[in-house]
Order: structure tokens, then C-alpha cells, then sequence
């Protein structure tokens, strides 16, 4: 078994092509595992640890693109004499040459109204620039934009009538499109201002499944409401909602706010002409104020004059009795519940819930008052893992597109006897991958095959039957994993809740 | 003439996508959408091109 490393300096692709660069190579006879990466330090070390040279790759860094290969010497050695042709398709697609920058595109189409913007970090705020300086607004997926950029870019578009949405902004709806990781929900009354992600997404299915649609959706990246951000993007979004004819109620999806931008956001919701919810994850809870995204949606639903669903007004009782179901089987040392996440505001959801029932849960981004994981890449007693933080997706994709880094958690969680519950959500959409419940399929079979079927494995599937992975599918495929499928994020994390609080309890 | 946000939102916007080539992908079914082949400026170097940008 060969193992080499072919290096292109100073050539730029994004994570997510070289990820389907490395799965094509993969495929190839010969070849046991292929990696396309930027040689990142984070990326270095990651392919040090699978046993490539160092030497190889030293010099290597951000801006050059490495090729790992292991497989039969034959086969790695024309792969990798191959490497430009594999990278063609990026280099050169069909027809006339892409525009190489910015100010380009915009000869080609100056009718352009917005910017995405995906580049590394330490590069975005000077796109950004550009774009506000063009007179378009701006969604801006980049992370690792400095707190001093993003306020500059916020006051910056607000001085010209323009928004930044971000940075770290995966979703938005906008005049009908959806923007990044969003899905395929109807139109409707519920306009959306939200500083998380993934709860977007969750919420714009819910509201969609529920039978109702979605007017617009705003995202504003989630340290928008921090005080020293002072939710410039928010409050342009709030203002924007309430303008549109096609919004009938506005909802309002965050973490806590700082203190000021808290009060200065409840007083604009106070005076705003059109019903508002407000959903603030993880802040104490207050009449009027939704808890969790399932009451969001419900409140939401209402505003706008419908009923919600029986699924979406669950009863903790009977919660608790399918959790005491679930676990009675199970061993005395089985007594953790785990959650792997894709969805970082999801993960944000399921601590608020745990420490609403006064439950300690580990994470490596904790609410306030968690504890912190020392090691992200190991869990400890209680614990909830965003594998979408930043630790884990330097350089290389999202969870939600490539499952391979939580794959290899979830065997090792299943790995630990002390575990009895396991949390997984499936995030489907646009970007994400093309069958996130069957990536982790196997892994589930295998655990479940190695415990006997003695653990409980619990999830959620954030999506619609409109998405192009269709959600009713997934869920058969999960159940028929023995996988316990719940219909939304709060109710998955609910179910957990009551597990761990049985599983606390003598047995 | 840009755009209002309020604009921005009666209809599909027309997008310039800087970065991940996914992104625009899955917005040309609903938008029109201009991709840049984008490479690090200046060799990779952030501050030398801002740099760059404000002498120019």
C-alpha cells in the first residue's frame, strides 16, 4: 500500500469542490482513500495523523492545495499525474471564461443586486467592500471575519441603504430564493429575522410542513446582537419586514443578545406595526417569548391565524413515557446521553432544554453556564458536540455536506459503554449532501449490531418533502435503522431530557 | 441605482457568487447568478492587498 502526497502551490479551490474531487479519485481502481485539501496547519496535521509525511508537505500552507492518495503504488501515481486534469472541470467550465474577480462579474451583469460571498475569512470583508462599494447588498457565508471588520462592513451598508448578512450567514430567503443551505418551503406570511442558522432552516420547515410558507427570510450571522455589533443587520432586517406587503408577522430567531441591543430589540418588536415572536435560545424564559423553535413556529402559526398541528404541540408526559420505553432495556452502566450535531444552533437548543430541567451537559460551544469539553474530540458524561464549530471545519467542509468527521464520532460514541442515548439531527436542503441519513447509516447499523440493540438512537430531520433528499424518505430510512425519528429538533432534544432525567433517576 | 433591502425582497435577486461554486449551483434554478472564478489575491496575502486597495 502506497500512502504519497502531490502538492499545487498557490492554487485556490473552494472546500466543498476539492471534497468531490477526492470522492471521484476515490472511485477510481486502485485507490483506497483520496484527500483534496488546502494545506491548512489544521489540515497538515490532520493528514500527519493519518500516517503522510510531514516532510512532504512542508512549506505547504493556506494558499496551496494538497492531494493525499493511499492505495496500490500504480494506481496513486497516475492519479496524481493526473491531478490537473482531475481539477479541470473548476478551471475551465463550459463556455465562455468566468469572470476572475468581483468588478468583472459586474461589467458582465450590472443588474446585480447581491453578493455571495464564500471566500476564506482573512479575505471576505475586502469582497465584501467591494460589493457594498457597487451598491449590493451582501450575504457573507465567510467565518473568521475580525468583530472590528464586521462592524465596520454593518455601518458601512447602513450608511449606503444596504445589509451585510453575516459573516457566518448559511441561509436566507430572499424575494423567493433561497439563499445557501436553505429549503424548499412554500411562500407565506411569516417573514424571518434570525442570527442562526440552522434555526432558520428548522423554523422555516415547520412553519412549511405545518401548512403555512414564508415570506422573506433575513440572516444576519450570529454575532449581529452582540452589544458591540449592536444588531445592525437585525434592525435593518426588522425595519425591511415590516415594509414588505407580503409579511404579515415577523419572527425573530437568536441566542441572548447583550444586555443593551436586548432591550433596544424588545422596544423595536413593541412598536413594530406588525405582529412579531420573539425566540431568543437559551435566554431566560418570559411571557410572550418563545423557548424553543417549535414554540416559535407555534406562536408564528397563530399570528398569522392558524392553528398549529397536533406534532408540533407535544405532550412532555408522553415524552416521558416513550423515553421510559426506550431505555428500559438498556444496561445499569448505560447512563449518558450524546449529541452529535450538524446544526450549530440545534445544539444550542438542546442545552437550553437540558438546563431548563436543571441537566449539566458538556459541549464545545456551551450555553452559559455549561461546562466546556476540555478536548472536543472527546465527550464527557452529559454531552452535545456542534461539529460544525470552527475546530472542526477549518478547511475543509461542513457536517452538513460532508458526514465523514461525524461519522467517525458517532463510532466512537457508540464505542462507550457508558452511553445509553444518542442525538443525532439531519439538516437537508440545498448545499447539504445529496443522502445525509444514509452517510450515517452504517455507523448506526454497526453500533446497533455491536449493542445488541441496547442503546437508543434518537434524531430529527430538518428539512421538507420538497427538498431534492425528500425528508419522508430519510425518515424511513432511519426508522428502518431502528433509529428513533421525532418530528422536530425541541422535541428530539425534549425526548433526550426526559431520558437523561430517567436515566438519572435509581434504576 | 441600488437596491433597497425592501426591493431586494419582491422578486429573485441577481447574484455575483464569490467563493464556494456550490452556492451558485444551487441558486440557477431560481436566480440569475454570475460566478467568479476567485483566487487569493497578491499571492494569498490579505494585508498586502488591502494594502494594495488603498493605495490604488
Amino acid at each position: 500500500m502506497a500512502r504519497k502526497t502531490f502538492l499545487r502551490r498557490n492554487r485556490y479551490f473552494d472546500s466543498v469542490f476539492l471534497m468531490q474531487v477526492a470522492r471521484r479519485i476515490a472511485a477510481e481502481p486502485g485507490i483506497a482513500g483520496a484527500s483534496a485539501l488546502l494545506a491548512t496547519e489544521a489540515n497538515r496535521r490532520l493528514l500527519a495523523g493519518m500516517g503522510f509525511a510531514e516532510a512532504e508537505l512542508a512549506g505547504a500552507g493556506p494558499n496551496d492545495l494538497v492531494l493525499a492518495l493511499e492505495g496500490e503504488e500504480a494506481a496513486v501515481e497516475a492519479a496524481g499525474a493526473a491531478l490537473d486534469a482531475w481539477l479541470a472541470p473548476a478551471a475551465a467550465p463550459a463556455g465562455a471564461p468566468a469572470p476572475r474577480s468581483l468588478a468583472e462579474a459586474l461589467r458582465e451583469r450590472p443588474d446585480c443586486s447581491l453578493a455571495v460571498i464564500s471566500v476564506p475569512g482573512e479575505h471576505a470583508a475586502r469582497e465584501a467592500r467591494a460589493a457594498l462599494e457597487a451598491g449590493l447588498h451582501v450575504f457573507l457565508f465567510s467565518s473568521n471575519v475580525s468583530l472590528q471588520d464586521e462592524l465596520a462592513l454593518k455601518l458601512e451598508a447602513r450608511r449606503r441603504g444596504l445589509i451585510v448578512m453575516g459573516p457566518d450567514c448559511g441561509t436566507a430567503y430572499l424575494g423567493g430564493a433561497g439563499v445557501g443551505f436553505a429549503n424548499a418551503v412554500r411562500r407565506g406570511p411569516i417573514g424571518m429575522v434570525a442570527a442562526a442558522g440552522t434555526g432558520m432552516q428548522e423554523f422555516a420547515c415547520l412553519v412549511h410542513r405545518a401548512g403555512s410558507g414564508i415570506s422573506n427570510g433575513i440572516g444576519t450571522g450570529g454575532r449581529d446582537l452582540a452589544d458591540a455589533v449592536g444588531g445592525l443587520s437585525a434592525f435593518a432586517g426588522i425595519d425591511a419586514l415590516e415594509a414588505d406587503p407580503d409579511t404579515r408577522v415577523i419572527a425573530v430567531l437568536a441566542k441572548p443578545p447583550g444586555p443593551a441591543t436586548a432591550a433596544a430589540l424588545e422596544a423595536r418588536l413593541g412598536r413594530c406595526a406588525k405582529p412579531s415572536v420573539l425566540c431568543l435560545l437559551g435566554a431566560d424564559p418570559r411571557p410572550g417569548r418563545a423557548g424553543d423553535l417549535d414554540e416559535a413556529a407555534r406562536l408564528a402559526l397563530e399570528a398569522a391565524g392558524l392553528e398549529a398541528p397536533a406534532w408540533l404541540r407535544p405532550d412532555p408526559g408522553a415524552l416521558r413515557a416513550l423515553a421510559r420505553a426506550r431505555i428500559r432495556d438498556l444496561a445499569p452502566g448505560q447512563r449518558r446521553v450524546r449529541g452529535l450535531f450538524a446544526g450549530g444552533t440545534l445544539c444550542y437548543q438542546a442545552q437550553a432544554l437540558f438546563r431548563a430541567a436543571g441537566l449539566e451537559v458538556h459541549s464545545n460551544a456551551p450555553l452559559p453556564g455549561m461546562p466546556a469539553l476540555a478536548d472536543p474530540a472527546r465527550s464527557v458524561a452529559h454531552a452535545f458536540v456542534d461539529l460544525g464549530a470552527e475546530q472542526f471545519v477549518a478547511g475543509r467542509p461542513h457536517p452538513m455536506i460532508d458526514a465523514t468527521l461525524r461519522r467517525a464520532r458517532l463510532e466512537q460514541e457508540g464505542r462507550d459503554p457508558e452511553v445509553a442515548v444518542l442525538l443525532l439531527d439531519f439538516i437537508l436542503g440545498a448545499i447539504s449532501a445529496a443522502d445525509p441519513a444514509g452517510d450515517l447509516l452504517g455507523a448506526v447499523r454497526a453500533i446497533q449490531a455491536a449493542r445488541g440493540g441496547r442503546i437508543c438512537i434518537v434524531a430529527s430531520v430538518c428539512g421538507t418533502d420538497e427538498d431534492a433528499q425528500g425528508r419522508r424518505g430519510q425518515i424511513e430510512a432511519l426508522e428502518a435503522a431502528g433509529v428513533l425519528v421525532l418530528p422536530s429538533a425541541a422535541q428530539a432534544a425534549a425526548f433526550c431530557r426526559e431520558a437523561a432525567l430517567l436515566l438519572g433517576e435509581v434504576r | 441605482m441600488a437596491k433597497t433591502l425592501v426591493e431586494l425582497l419582491q422578486s429573485p435577486p441577481v447574484v455575483v457568487n464569490v467563493g464556494v461554486r456550490a452556492f451558485a449551483d444551487s441558486l440557477r434554478p431560481v436566480c440569475v447568478v454570475v460566478h467568479v472564478d476567485w483566487s487569493p489575491p497578491a499571492g494569498g496575502d490579505a494585508r498586502m492587498a488591502a494594502l494594495l486597495d488603498d493605495l490604488l
